[in-house]
Order: structure tokens, then C-alpha cells, then sequence
């Protein structure tokens, strides 16, 4: 991957996630925000999917659409090509995010644009294209709330679909305060906040004459888009510029138009727990009249395919950022997203960074199937059943595998490996354990030296016991 | 309450789903034929560290019928190995397993997370398991039995451990078993089913977010003011257990068979008075 | 002409995309049909009812009326109002100011509201989907005015999310719409009035019920 660029979907100089966790559980106010947040949208989502009485079929469906997509997914994109050329659109292909980013700048430059507005997409942030547009003179301007947030706070997103959610009224309201005209009087109400956003953009949407977008979905048979949103920024950018450029990563393909209907069932209730969205806007190449005169259309890969060509990895491709195992995590809901050192933080973010980046030399990306308890709740409520503890661990074995083979751990692994394959080294082993009692007070190990501090520093240990079930089984009924 | 007697040379159950009334509906329930040949698969972390927990599980399922055998071969199931991404050193384990319990109609397991590794994990491995089953489901499902006439007069509350619940969806059977125990007062624990933040390699690999799961954990068991904190898994209770010891906070962990195990006559009694 | 620049320099990225992705798939998972077991359609004791207590639920202001004319009078009289080219003449009372396209965005962006009809709803979600039909107009003329009335008839108004995806024309622009102009981006809980519409009207017109 990335011949001779690094993949940008990892942050560059991220810590392992183990010491960024730390830091970030330091933070009492990113705790306590996030605790609430994550706490609500869980109870509401609970709701909006019992509501359907037919979820579990819906997830069965879109896990199936979204298999068959990704097991013929050369056929679909040639499909998907086809018909939107035919509507008008044009198709580009970009290998990485270098390329995609070049396309995109190439394009707004030539439709005259120092100013492009987007979308939140996370394809975009996944190539981090603002920072390239920037680069060649190109300001891109964030219109999502949560974007705007984060961009005016010069800061990083932590979730995929609410990237502010680490930061409560009362702060955004600072954010805005610091960086918009005419501000001064904003109280901390949302409703007031989200007012002085619509100001603030409006005018930059009626003088816009590019937009960028991502996409939730693209339907190979009719050449249709679709994206989903709440604001109605996305509305304004899909529909006043005279161009629009769409970066799509290569698997948001649905065969058909009827597939839809799966989608926008699992999507909205998923993530922002609604019955629907409040907006989904759907176009199909460029229509005389009504929106953009120039659409293009960028298919990305950046990782994809290398992703794709493992049997158990590439089920991360059937993704459709809801969020709703980020919500769920208790990983997560400790040391928020940004930790991850990704755009892709939570459960998805790490099965997802690790193989788009396809660099398990990388400290950092390596560390990231490790941020996981194994709960499983991701798996529980991912509505297109990414088995993401399955993917985790299968991602930890090439952890392993890139790690030198004599490293401590491997060692320890080896030798505890050895010891239980044969029950009598086990029986000794036991025994010889119970010298470990010498350590215990009452039956408890309150210290341990490294790297059995990393348990004792919080809990006790209880000691092993003077005799162990097989001993004692022997000696009464063997 | 139940009761044994043997007829035609077979061992036969009786179980009145009414503990308290002996004029209950009953049901007489061939037990060994139902179970058939069992066998204790203790783990080695409960053979190591918890043999109390071992010992009740036979207790158990002798009063309930069963004759059990314990196959002196059997070590680990691999789990902590296959789960840290030590594949190829688990694999050696589970062949371990699947030759020692071979030939059993029950392999009983008082552990949700490793009866999960074998059922679910051992396939993957190449490894085709015999018919495991996490103690609550062996009981409810296989012997069909609720009421299995235990005394616990205290005050607990019930953690579903993440694989008990997710991977073998055990459900509500450990619920069901504990409300039908004379004396017990179940008190429900709130975010019941958030994890406790074990997760094998987990709690040292990621010490510190896994000390703040179990932190609110924690408070969350302290809000129940239970005395007994109880769960399928010993794992998890050697975590939530080694939070609750190292606040001294008063609560034990206790392994549910061994709150099944606890009888009238033989009642349970602290670990702290026997150590 | 922007835009006329063809992808001609990504071509080569085309066909390394491709073979990555044939050779990514050397094990060709077999086709799995795929089940869908799912209900296309469900029985609700009253598919308007539903429609209109789910649009409600949104905070949008739902009247049942049988004939639209008075309610848009009422609701309307004294205003500037933006209307599609093809708007229902009997829609346009005599006591508002009528704006019809072709506008422009400042027109838009300065008028009191927009009067549109829509294609089809969903009652079990409570949305509205626009396709650019009749009385419907252009994308924009529902999205810059602040205030969005639309007309919705009964006959137009399917139960579910299946039902109303199949009378739609997939390759017309199409916008669905669920209540108010919304961010759940402040606390992740939902607060009306971002960009599009911050009040939104509907008048279902039953023929039947009043
Ligand atoms: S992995 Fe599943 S739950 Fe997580 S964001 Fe993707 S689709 Fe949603």
C-alpha cells in the first residue's frame, strides 16, 4: 500500500493507543461529556430499532447486499461507471489519497474556485483533503455543525458521525464565540448555536461555486447518489454550486435502486436514532435545471482492495458509518475518538485504520486491535453484522506476526503454550504457582512487579489456591 | 425440592417447580439418560485459582443426578492465546481439549467465555469441538431444570459476562436459576450489561481504560447493596472481585454454581472464613 | 467550459483499481442469495393517522383538511410566497404574494416561505419525498426559504419505507424529508433549525375526513 506516500487514514505521529488512552482518561470535562452523549443516544437508539419488529431480517438483507457488492464489486463499479457517464456525471478512479486529493484540487481549480464548501464526508477526512486543498490555494470551508466545530476549534474529529461529540454547549459556544463575527451575546442554548451557524455559512453557500461531498450510497444500476444528513448544509451544497465533486470510497456501492430501501431503514435508526434523517437528498448524474451543471465523481480506494483481498478483514467493507458501535463501546466511551489517532476511532476504527493503512510495523496502527475489551456489543448492534471482535482478533494475530518473534510476549506466549499443551507440565506448573501464595496476604496479592503491576495496580489478586481442583480430585476420587 | 430414586436401575429426578409447595407441578426427568455421560471441564484458571468453584459444580450435578467424570488431560482451552493473536500456540490446546473430551454427551464448562472459545472458536481452528455447554445452559437446557434446590440466604446481584451473553446467548437461564434459590434476594444491577473491562489480555494490555470500566462497574454494584456479586465466569470475577478486595468494599464474588451448589445442610460460607 | 476536463489521467488508475480488485477476490465468494425476509409492507390500522401523528413527531405543524385552498389562505394571507412554474392555480389565493419561478437564490433567500406539493410519503418514518414533479420545482426552491408548507394527498402517502421506494423514479432528483431543518451535533440530541427550513407545514388532504 501507499508505494511512496503514507496512508493519511492514521494520523502521523499518534501514539499506541495505550498511552494516548491515558492521556485522554486524564480529562475529567471529555469524560463526562462523552458519558452523557453516548449514554443517550444508546437508550434512544435501543428505541428506534425496537420499533421494527423486522430489524434482525433488515440486518440479515443488508449484510447479504453489502457480501454481494464487495464479492462482485469489479461488475458493480463498471455498472455504476456506466450509468452515471451516461446521466452526464463524469467518473473519476483514484488509487490513494494522494491522487484523489490531486483530482479534487485539478477540479476545483479549473471551475475557478479559491473556495470550495463540503460536506462533512468521511472519505474526504480520510485523505485529508483539506489539508491538500489548502496546500494549493484552495480554502475548503466545513459546513457541518460538528465539523465547523471542530474546524473552528482548530481541533480533531473524535466520532464519525458527530466529530464535536467530545465537546459539550457550553464549549462550542466558546469555539464560536472565539472565531465568528458578531457573537459576542451567544448564550450556551443549542438552538441558538445552531442559529449562529446558519448565519455564518449562509452566505457562503449562495456564493460557492464548487462543492465537495463523500456519499452514503451509490446504486450501480441507475448511476443514483444518495447522502444522508440533518442540517440541510447538504442540501445547499448538493444543490446551489455549479459544480459538485463527490468522493466515494469504492465499496458504497448497492446493486439496485430497490436495495435502498434496506439501507434507509438500518442507517438513520443506527445512527442518529431516528426514524428517518431529516434530510436524504438522491441525484443522478447532472439534471438540466435543478442543481450542479458539472458533477464528478471520484472512486477511491486507498486501501480497499488490499482490504478486501482478506477473507476475514474485508467484512469491514460492508461499513456504512452509522456509528452505532462507537455508541455502544465501553472502550470508547472512556478515551473518546481521538485517541485512536484516526478518523476512524471505536470498534469500526479499529478494524478499519489498521487495514486501510496496511502497515502492522506501524507501532501505532498495530496497537489498535488491541483497544478492545471483546465485549461484543459493536457486533450486537452493527446493522450490516460486521463481526468486528472476530476482525479484531484476526487483525491482533498479524499484530503478532509483524512483531519480532522473540519478543517477551511471543516468549511468555510460547512457553504457557508448551506448559498446557501437556497436562502433567501443567500439574507442576500448578504447583509450582502455589509459591506464588508466598506473595499473598489473606489470600491476596495486593503488588505484583512489572508487568504484574498493570494488574495490581488497581486490583487485587487472589492467590492460587494450596490445592487445585485436579490435585484434590486426584487425591479424593482419582 | 428434588429428590433421587433409583428405578429400574436408572437414576430418576424429581423436580417440583414450586419449591415451596410439595404439591407443585412435577415432572419426573431421567436424568442420565438426558445428560448422559458428563464430564467437568473446570478451566484452568478455576482449577488453579477457584477449586471451590469446581468442587460445586460436582456437588451440583451429582445432586441433580448426574454422574460426573473430570479427565485428569485437560489443561486450557486457549482462549487468552488465540484471543492476543497467538493462533498457532492455541491450536495445540484446543486439539488438547477436543481429544480429552472426546466421546462425552456433556462436556459441562462453569465458564461462558471459554465454553464460547470452544464452541465458536474451535471450528476456525480446524478443531471440531464435542457438545459443550456453559453450566446454566447444561441446566436449563439439557437437564431442564430451574429450581435446583439451593439455600443462599443473601443479598446478590448478577453480572452477565460479555460472552456468556453475546457469544452463547445464555439469556436470562442464570436469572432463572437464581430466582428460584430459597433465601436469595436478587437485586437487578444496573448497566448490567456493560463490561466489566476484564478482557483477558486486556486488563494489562490496557490497564488503565480497563481499571475505569471496572470503576463503574463497581459503583454500579455498590448501588445494589448487595453482599454477593455473582457471575458465570470466574475471569470476570477475579477482576470485579479484585476491585471490590482492593476497596475493601465488603461485596464477594461468588461464582454461580457455587450459589447452586449451597444447601440448607451444607450452606455456603465466606471464603474469608476458610482461607 | 469548468468541468470539461475528462478523467483521462486517472485512466491508468481505472484498470490498476480493477486488477486489484480481481486479484483481491481470487477466492470468488460464491453468490449467496440474499434473503429478504424483511416485511416490505405492514398492517397499520390507518396509514394518514400514522403519517400524520410520525410528521408531528418531528415538530412540523400538521393540519387534515379536505380541500388545501383555505388553509394555504389562512395560513399564508399577507405573505410573499415562492410557488413552483406548474403550482395548482386554485393553490394561488388571491390575499398573498406570489413568487413563481424561475427565481433567483436572493429570491429565495428573501421571501417568507414556499408553497410546494411533494410525490410521495411514508407514513411509518413520517417523510416527504420530493421529485422535482408537479408543484414540486427545483431542489432549492424548498431548501433557501425559511418556511416550507407543503401539500400532501392522501392517495400519495404509502406505509412503508419499501412501498414508497417503489413508486419513485430513482434517476429524478429526489429529496426526502423528515420534519424540520434538525442537528443532533450539540450533545447528540436533536435541536430543529440548521439550514434548510426551520418550520415546516403540512396539509394532508383527505377527501374523506376532515
Ligand atoms: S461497523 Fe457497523 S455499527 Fe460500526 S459504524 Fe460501521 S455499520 Fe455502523
Amino acid at each position: 500500500m501507499g508505494d511512496t506516500t503514507r496512508n493519511p487514514v492514521t494520523w502521523l505521529g499518534s501514539p499506541a493507543f495505550p498511552t494516548a488512552a491515558k492521556t485522554a482518561l486524564a480529562d475529567d470535562q471529555l469524560r463526562r461529556n462523552l458519558k452523557h452523549a453516548t449514554g443517550l443516544i444508546r437508550t434512544k437508539r435501543a428505541g428506534a430499532v425496537a420499533e421494527l419488529a423486522d430489524w434482525e431480517q433488515l440486518r440479515l438483507s443488508g449484510e447479504a447486499i453489502k457480501d454481494d457488492v464487495l464479492a462482485n464489486l469489479d461488475t458493480y463499479l463498471l455498472r455504476f461507471e456506466e450509468s452515471v457517464t451516461a446521466r452526464g456525471g463524469t467518473v473519476h478512479w483514484a488509487k490513494d489519497a494522494a491522487e484523489a486529493n490531486e483530482i479534487v484540487l485539478r477540479l476545483a481549480r479549473e471551475a475557478g474556485a479559491d473556495e470550495v464548501v463540503k460536506i462533512k464526508s468521511m472519505a474526504t477526512m480520510e485523505i485529508g483533503l483539506n489539508d491538500a486543498l489548502q496546500a494549493g490555494g484552495v480554502t475548503p470551508i466545513e459546513t457541518d455543525l460538528a465539523e465547523l466545530i471542530v474546524q473552528l476549534g482548530n481541533d480533531r474529529p473524535s466520532h464519525i458521525l458527530v466529530p464535536a461529540i467530545h465537546r459539550n454547549r457550553t464549549e462550542i459556544r466558546d469555539i464560536f464565540k472565539a472565531t465568528m463575527p458578531g457573537t459576542e451575546d451567544l448564550t450556551n442554548e443549542p438552538v441558538e448555536l445552531a442559529a449562529a451557524a446558519r448565519a455564518f455559512l449562509r452566505r457562503k453557500f449562495l456564493s460557492a461555486k464548487v462543492a465537495v461531498s463523500g456519499a452514503n450510497f451509490g446504486v450501480a444500476e441507475t448511476g443514483s447518489v444518495v447522502v444522508v444528513e440533518s442540517e440541510g448544509n447538504g442540501r445547499m451544497c448538493l444543490t446551489l454550486p455549479e459544480t459538485l465533486i463527490t468522493v466515494m470510497g469504492i465499496e458504497k456501492l448497492v446493486p439496485t435502486w430497490q436495495d435502498l430501501e434496506v439501507f434507509l431503514q438500518l442507517l438513520p435508526r443506527s445512527s442518529t436514532a431516528e426514524r428517518m434523517n431529516p434530510y436524504t437528498s438522491v441525484w443522478t448524474g447532472v439534471t438540466p435545471g435543478d442543481g450542479p451543471r458539472n458533477f464528478h465523481l471520484v472512486l477511491l480506494d486507498n486501501g480497499r482492495t488490499d482490504t478486501l483481498a482478506s477473507t476475514v478483514g474485508r467484512q469491514a467493507l460492508r461499513c456504512i458509518r452509522c456509528s452505532a458501535c462507537l455508541n455502544v463501546c465501553p472502550v470508547y466511551e472512556r478515551t473518546g475518538g481521538q485517541a485512536y489517532g484516526s478518523v476512524y476511532p471505536g470498534p469500526i476504527g479499529a478494524i478499519l485504520a489498521p487495514q486501510l493503512g496496511g502497515d502492522m510495523h506501524d507501532k501505532h496502527a498495530a496497537s489498535l486491535p488491541f483497544a478492545s475489551s471483546l465485549c461484543g456489543a459493536c457486533f450486537e448492534v452493527c446493522p450490516v453484522r460486521i463481526d468486528i471482535p472476530s476482525v479484531l482478533v484476526h487483525l491482533r494475530a498479524k499484530a503478532v506476526e509483524a512483531k519480532p518473534r522473540y519478543s517477551p510476549e511471543a516468549i511468555g506466549m510460547a512457553a504457557m503454550s508448551w506448559v498446557m499443551a501437556g497436562p502433567r507440565r501443567f500439574h507442576v506448573a500448578q504447583r509450582l504457582a502455589v509459591a506464588g501464595r508466598l506473595l499473598s496476604r489473606g489470600g491476596k496479592i495486593r503488588k505484583l512487579p512489572f508487568p504484574g503491576s498493570k494488574w495490581t495496580n488497581s486490583r487485587d489478586l487472589p492467590a492460587p489456591a494450596k490445592e487445585s481442583f485436579s490435585a484434590w480430585w486426584k487425591r479424593t476420587r482419582g | 425440592m428434588l429428590w433421587y430414586s433409583v428405578h429400574t436401575g436408572k437414576l430418576w429426578v424429581q423436580i417440583s417447580r414450586h419449591p415451596m409447595s410439595s404439591s407443585g407441578s412435577v415432572s419426573i426427568v431421567p436424568t442420565e439418560q438426558r445428560a448422559g455421560r458428563v464430564a467437568l471441564f473446570a478451566t484452568c484458571l478455576t482449577d488453579t485459582f477457584f477449586p471451590d468453584t469446581a468442587r460445586a459444580v460436582v456437588r451440583l450435578l451429582e445432586r441433580l443426578g448426574c454422574s460426573v467424570e473430570f479427565p485428569q488431560g485437560q489443561t486450557c482451552c486457549g482462549q487468552m492465546h488465540f484471543n492476543t493473536g497467538y493462533r498457532a500456540k492455541a491450536a495445540p490446546l484446543a486439539r488438547n481439549v477436543a481429544s480429552v473430551f472426546a466421546g462425552y454427551d456433556a462436556v459441562v464448562v462453569p465458564s461462558g467465555s471459554c465454553a464460547g472459545m470452544v464452541r465458536h472458536v474451535y471450528p476456525d481452528l480446524s478443531v471440531t469441538p464435542g457438545p459443550v455447554y456453559e453450566l446454566s445452559e447444561f441446566l436449563v437446557d439439557v437437564l431442564e431444570i430451574e429450581d435446583v434446590g439451593a439455600y443462599f440466604p443473601h443479598r446478590v446481584t448478577y453480572h452477565p459476562t460479555c460472552h456468556s451473553l453475546r457469544m452463547l446467548g445464555v439469556g436470562d437461564k442464570p436469572l432463572r436459576l437464581l430466582r428460584a434459590v430459597k433465601g436469595l434476594d436478587l437485586v437487578e444491577l444496573p448497566a448490567a450489561e456493560s463490561c466489566c473491562g476484564f478482557g483477558g489480555t486486556f486488563a494489562l494490555k490496557n490497564a488503565e481504560v480497563s481499571s475505569a470500566m471496572l470503576a463503574d462497574k463497581m459503583s454500579c454494584v455498590l448501588d445494589t447493596g448487595a453482599d454477593v456479586l455473582t457471575a458465570g465466569d470466574n475471569s470476570c470475577l477475579m477482576h470485579m472481585g479484585g476491585g471490590l478486595s482492593r476497596l475493601q468494599a465488603g461485596v464477594h464474588p461468588v461464582h454461580l454454581a457455587e450459589i447452586l451448589a449451597s444447601t440448607e445442610e451444607e450452606p455456603w460460607v465466606t471464603p474469608l472464613a476458610t482461607r | 467550459m469548468p468541468g470539461g476536463s475528462g478523467p483521462v489521467a486517472d485512466s491508468h488508475s481505472r484498470d490498476v483499481i480493477l486488477a486489484r480488485i480481481r486479484g483481491a477476490l481470487g477466492d470468488r465468494p460464491a453468490p449467496r442469495p440474499v434473503p429478504r425476509s424483511y416485511e416490505r409492507s405492514r398492517d397499520f390500522p390507518s396509514v394518514l393517522d400514522l403519517f400524520a401523528e410520525r410528521v408531528a413527531d418531528y415538530r412540523a405543524i400538521v393540519h387534515r383538511v379536505t380541500d388545501p385552498v383555505e388553509m394555504i389562505r389562512s395560513t399564508l394571507a399577507g405573505k410573499r410566497v415562492a410557488v413552483a412554474s406548474d403550482a395548482p392555480p386554485d393553490w394561488l389565493v388571491p390575499d398573498v404574494t406570489w413568487l413563481r419561478e424561475p427565481l433567483t437564490n436572493a429570491d429565495l433567500d428573501t421571501c417568507d416561505g414556499v408553497l410546494t406539493g411533494c410525490a410521495v410519503g411514508i407514513a411509518e418514518t413520517g417523510t416527504i419525498i420530493l421529485d422535482g414533479g408537479v408543484a414540486q420545482g427545483r431542489r432549492a426552491l424548498t431548501l433557501l426559504p425559511d418556511y416550507h408548507l407543503c401539500v400532501v394527498r392522501a392517495d400519495q402517502v404509502e406505509g412503508t419505507v419499501p412501498e414508497a421506494l417503489a413508486r419513485l423514479e430513482p434517476t429524478r432528483p429526489l429529496t426526502f424529508i423528515s420534519g424540520p431543518s434538525a442537528t443532533s451535533d450539540i450533545e447528540m440530541d436533536r435541536v430543529e433549525g440548521v439550514h434548510g427550513p426551520r418550520t415546516l407545514e403540512v396539509l394532508i388532504v383527505d377527501g374523506g375526513t376532515a
